[in-house]
């Protein structure tokens, strides 16, 4: 990757620092999967809450910090992901099958539901989003296979609820790497340099020949895939859908914004910090009732407006730090320096988030 | 006859539709701010009227001469002091903050006031109707909600095309920073335009209450996604759009409420998805730059 101009700069893409965190990361999925064996499941099964909050944030940055469209209706995905796991439980997949098949096939769905949001743009994208997603759940509950509007339970599930939460757990755990994974390494690629400039600004992406609607066609895409699996872990954790006016919510939608403007909207790290905060919170305060959530819709609103970097925006800012470096920065070498040494001179790294 | 019928109550309906959509019109025209509240601004006028009503005991009516003033009081305010931060900052943020106000009132209107329906009595006009023909009826409150609506956005038109204030407000919508440099402070401008937009929410939300009986906390929810309905079909920036908009989306819902019972809001739903696949621009197109 590191690209040599003769006698004066070459351009960096943080491969040293990429690989301390990528070791790290490695090793704390590894210790976190290994968790169970250690600690109580009962405890470690409350941590699945957070790796789906953390995946739920993730996707939901990655749509409207990175690609600019702010969704209300992740919801859809969340709901057709646990009903998609009830379509495949019942043509006799295992249940873990069936969260991963309906996932692919959600995101089948969502591929042409794109067209039809990508008409409106901004607050009526916002919108458009919300209305498709009530009309999912309208055509959801016409279905009386699925429950009709009761909700329903998995009917082909193991009884040992031990084993139910474990395998949980993994998957849960898995989808969070690969949210995490597929983001990081997303945001690196070609691709996710064309996110990051429609992000600082569309117009000029545009001019520069990024085909901006197929970008933010993928990440829609992607968002929904990661929403439904979401989707199946809830179910799979309350072995069941209480009703669909709860999976369909929009404050699934409500509460993946607080996360991702908390943390920091435009950012890995932001996200993952605004999840953390939240579940944090939720133990403790949920049980506040409605003025928790009362808390929470002032405090985005005080953070959009005062803060409206985030937690980890301002101290990144500040601090000048990355976890998740996807940027790229310009160094200047030494005109003798003909090898890419990373320890040769760094004067002044300009960093290029 | 019972589709015929149906026909007409649509239309009529489309009349509440239009004069919820008209607040956000107003507001997106203007300012370019989508407010995702506009449903629970809705349900706060409504709430405002049903308190009123309870306190003073007097009728529907003489309460809608404290709640639209007072909601565009608060409009007014709202603007100055949290959206035009909130504008300036970046495209998402209104977005971001409205939805943040989406979440704040009904909480609090349930911790208030419980989910329970609080009741709007309309007095006699919520049961008095004309027989047109046999078979059709037309209910006085929804003739005069959309003769009311009809006056809103004629007088809107109006108010944009002649007063002073009107024209500000346009020229805000096209440049607010030239307006600026003609010595009109253009913040004060879109204030007028979100109070205007606030108080005629109210308004709307107090005749969808009368229309349903009462107002719940939830109301906001369903109506938010009415109004929007009604402007994206209608057209962007167009008021009478609007009102066709509204027409639209009232007449699939009746007509679809003749076939089942369950059917009217998935139909609504996938009317718009339809006007917004084969005719994204909505069934007017706009003249007036509003």
């Amino acid at each position: 990757m590191t690209e040599l101009i003769p006698g004066s700069i070459r351009v960096d893409r943080y491969r040293q620092k990429t690989l301390v965190t990528g070791v790290t990361i490695a090793a704390i999925f590894t210790l976190l999967a290994l968790a169970p064996y250690a600690i109580d499941p009962s405890i470690t099964s409350t941590w699945i809450k957070l790796f789906y909050l953390i995946t739920l944030a993730t996707m939901w940055n990655l749509l409207a910090g990175y690609a600019g469209m702010v969704s209300v209706g992740q919801q859809a995905y969340i709901g057709l992901g646990a009903y998609g796991l009830f379509v495949f439980n019942d043509l006799g997949f295992d249940p873990y099958s069936s969260a991963l098949i309906a996932s692919a096939v959600v995101g089948l769905i969502a591929l042409p539901l794109s067209f039809v949001a990508f008409r409106l743009r901004g607050g009526y994208f916002a919108i458009g989003t919300w209305v498709i997603a009530e009309s999912i759940r309208q055509i959801v509950i016409r279905f009386d296979s699925l429950g009709a509007g009761r909700g329903r339970s998995i009917s082909n599930y193991t009884e040992d609820p031990i084993l139910r939460n474990l395998f949980t757990y993994w998957l849960a755990l898995g989808i969070l790497a690969l949210a995490l994974a597929g983001t990081f390494f997303l945001l690196r690629s070609r691709l996710g340099i064309a996110l990051q400039s429609i992000r600082d600004n569309e117009i000029g992406a545009r001019a520069l020949g990024i085909n901006v609607n197929r970008t933010k066609r993928v990440v829609f895409v992607v968002a929904a895939i990661g929403a439904s699996l979401v989707g199946s872990v809830i179910c799979l954790q309350s072995i069941g859908v209480a009703s669909p006016s709860q999976i369909f919510s929009v404050s699934y939608s409500a509460f993946m914004i607080f996360m991702v403007l908390i943390g920091g909207i435009g950012t890995i790290e932001g996200p993952i910090l605004g999840a953390v905060i939240y579940f944090v919170m939720d133990l403790y305060f949920s049980q506040l009732g409605l003025w928790y959530l009362v808390a929470l819709g002032v405090l985005a609103v005080l953070v959009t407006l005062f803060l409206p970097k985030g937690i980890w925006g301002e101290l990144s800012s500040r601090f000048n730090i990355t976890l998740f470096p996807v940027g790229h920065r310009v160094i200047a070498t030494l005109p003798v320096a003909t090898t890419a040494n990373v320890d040769v001179a760094e004067p002044t790294p300009t960093p290029v988030s | 006859m019972p589709i015929l019928n149906a026909l007409v109550q649509g239309i009529l309906l489309g009349g509440l539709f239009a004069m919820a959509a008209l607040g956000l019109s107003i507001a997106f025209g203007v300012l370019r701010v989508v407010n995702l509240a506009h449903g629970e601004i809705m349900t706060l006028g409504a709430y405002l009227a049903a308190v009123t009503l309870t306190a003073t005991g007097l009728n529907v009516w003489v309460s809608l001469l404290v709640v639209v003033p007072l909601m565009g009081f608060v409009g007014y305010w709202v603007q100055r002091a949290v959206l035009q931060r909130a504008l300036r900052l970046s495209e998402l943020s209104p977005l971001l903050v409205t939805f943040g106000i989406s979440i704040i009132i009904p909480n609090v209107l349930i911790e208030l006031f419980t989910t329970n329906k609080r009741l709007i009595p309309a007095g006699d006009l919520a049961v008095q109707s004309i027989t047109i023909v046999d078979g059709i009826t037309i209910g006085v409150l929804p003739l005069l909600t959309m003769v009311l609506a009809l006056v809103l956005i004629a007088g809107m038109q109006l108010f944009l095309a002649r007063t002073r204030l009107g024209q500000y407000m346009r020229a805000a919508a096209d440049d607010s920073d030239t307006l600026r440099l003609m010595g009109v402070d253009y913040r004060k401008v879109y204030a007028f335009a979100m109070g205007i937009a606030f108080a005629v929410a109210a308004l709307a939300g107090v005749f969808f209450g009368m229309r349903q009986g009462g107002v719940t906390p939830f109301d906001g929810q369903l109506t938010v996604l009415f109004a929007f309905e009604a402007v994206i079909i209608g057209g962007l920036g167009s008021l009478w759009g609007t009102l066709a908009g509204g027409i639209v989306l009232g007449v699939a819902q009746t007509v679809a409420g003749v076939v089942s019972p369950e059917l009217p809001l998935l139909v609504g739903n996938l009317v718009f998805i339809a006007i917004l696949v084969f005719r994204p621009t909505g069934i007017v197109q706009s003249k007036v730059a509003v």
